[in-house]
């Protein structure tokens, strides 16, 4: 017995050297398989006050793009105005309301990492849930991952985690659209069949499959494309619409109704 | 003892902050972010206690991932070097660090730079294979652990040479 602790006495360093890794590689493989951690995120208290400050601070150096951004996208918003299709009037009235839009400003971005969260400095209290869609006035950003009460992290589409459903503009073909690592700039959609005609430029949306996106929200332009290894489907690189690197004013998407799609999901997969 | 406690506790706050805030977010052409905290480890005194040597680090390293939403790669990297630093300081200064009256002012300005750039070095290696943890992404590796490493060892060397510790 002497001799065992003697040992583990003469060695303790290498155990705690090796009781913390365990630890730390125990977090890491779990987060490559599961969600981002509960517990550790920069959605805490003490994260976001700290991002939330010096987003204060260093926001005033962007606003005169910031603002221009916005103003071209009033811009599109008015000629929606003035224009208004014949079926719209339904749209204003509450009750057909399928989607509600809630703004934030993002407080911390990150695209140099395989996997990147953002933190924005809405939460809970503003309305803000988990698996709510992201996006900017130019395209889509990612989904929400985890809440606090004043601020939330998002799963940016720049993560080996991401997997969005897209579709080519104007057609029904849709893939996924993942990431691989390589520049920030582009995305791949996968999984479009062979047989669908292609051209480099063609636009990417969100397709209607998720219930997170609403349809046709701009992904981004065709870069190039050839076929996978069992030549059946394209692999896709896309061109995202949105700069990664410049994002400050998000809209968060909150789909009115999503409990009953999922309700009725699982009802359906029970019986 | 009380002194160094205080240098280093707040040492250990303000490189938080400066990795956080102006570090993480640089993005130097594109993916150089470079990591300035493992300065921290280069600083920490030789004659601590070593298994309160690696808790700090393994804490500091926790605290920056809680920031950057990296989980605990962060930890690893520098709980790893800080478990492996007196093997490199062996390396470079020889035998005679574990001499009483060792310190860095009787070591020469190249041994000092080899252990910096060696601490980084594994630093580096350690945090983007797990980072990336695929061995497809091999070049995507060494290229991000060769260019960030450059950086990070000007940005560290420089620190050094600001911020001496032997002027207090």
């Amino acid at each position: 017995m002497q001799r065992i602790i003697n040992f583990i006495l003469s060695y303790r360093n290498a155990f705690l050297y090796g009781f913390l890794m365990v630890i730390s590689l125990a977090l890491t493989i779990r987060t490559h398989s599961y969600h981002q951690s509960k517990f550790f995120n920069s959605s805490k208290w003490i994260m976001g006050n700290v991002y939330g400050s010096a987003a204060n601070i260093s926001s005033y150096f962007g606003l005169r793009q910031e603002n221009n951004r916005l103003v071209e996208e009033n811009e599109q918003l008015r000629k929606l105005l003035f224009n208004p299709s014949k079926e719209s009037v339904q749209e204003k009235d509450s009750i057909f309301k399928d989607y509600e839009v809630i703004t934030a400003n993002l407080i911390k971005n990150s695209f140099s990492s395989p996997r990147n969260y953002l933190t924005i400095d809405k939460g809970k209290i503003h309305g803000i849930e988990q698996d709510m869609g992201v996006i900017t006035t130019k395209g889509i950003l990612g989904i929400v991952e985890n809440t606090s009460s004043k601020f939330a992290t998002v799963q940016s589409v720049l993560n080996t985690k991401s997997n969005i459903n897209a579709k080519i503009k104007n057609t029904n073909y849709f893939g996924s659209l993942i990431w691989d690592v390589q520049d920030y700039n582009v995305v791949q959609l996968v999984d479009i069949p062979r047989l669908v005609p292609l051209v480099v430029g063609d636009t990417i949306v969100t397709g209607a499959m998720s219930s997170i996106f609403p349809e046709n929200i701009p992904i981004g332009v065709i870069r190039k494309y050839d076929l996978n290894a069992s030549r059946s489907f394209y692999n896709i690189d896309v061109e995202l619409f949105n700069d990664m690197a410049n994002v400050k004013n998000v809209y968060l998407i909150k789909n009115m109704n999503k409990e009953e799609i999922k309700e009725l999901e699982a009802r359906t997969t029970d019986e | 003892m009380n002194n160094s406690l205080i240098i280093n506790g707040f040492r250990f706050i303000l490189l938080v902050l400066t990795q956080v805030l102006i570090f993480n977010t640089l993005n130097f052409l594109g993916f150089i972010n470079p990591l300035v905290y493992v300065i921290f480890l280069y600083w920490y005194p030789i004659k601590g206690n070593r298994a309160v040597f690696m808790l700090t680090a393994f804490f500091l390293g926790f605290v920056i991932d809680i920031f950057s939403d990296s989980m605990a790669l962060h930890a690893i990297a520098s709980l790893t070097v800080a478990y492996i630093r007196p093997v490199i300081m062996r390396f470079c200064f020889g035998v005679n660090y574990e001499f009483q009256n060792f310190s860095f002012k009787n070591t020469t300005k190249v041994q000092r730079i080899t252990f910096l750039g060696l601490l980084v070095l594994i630093h580096q290696v350690v945090f983007f294979s797990l980072e990336i943890l695929s061995i497809s992404h091999f070049l995507l590796i060494l290229k991000k652990v060769f260019a960030t490493g450059v950086v990070t060892l000007i940005l560290c060397t420089l620190f050094s040479s600001l911020f001496s510790p032997q002027s207090e």
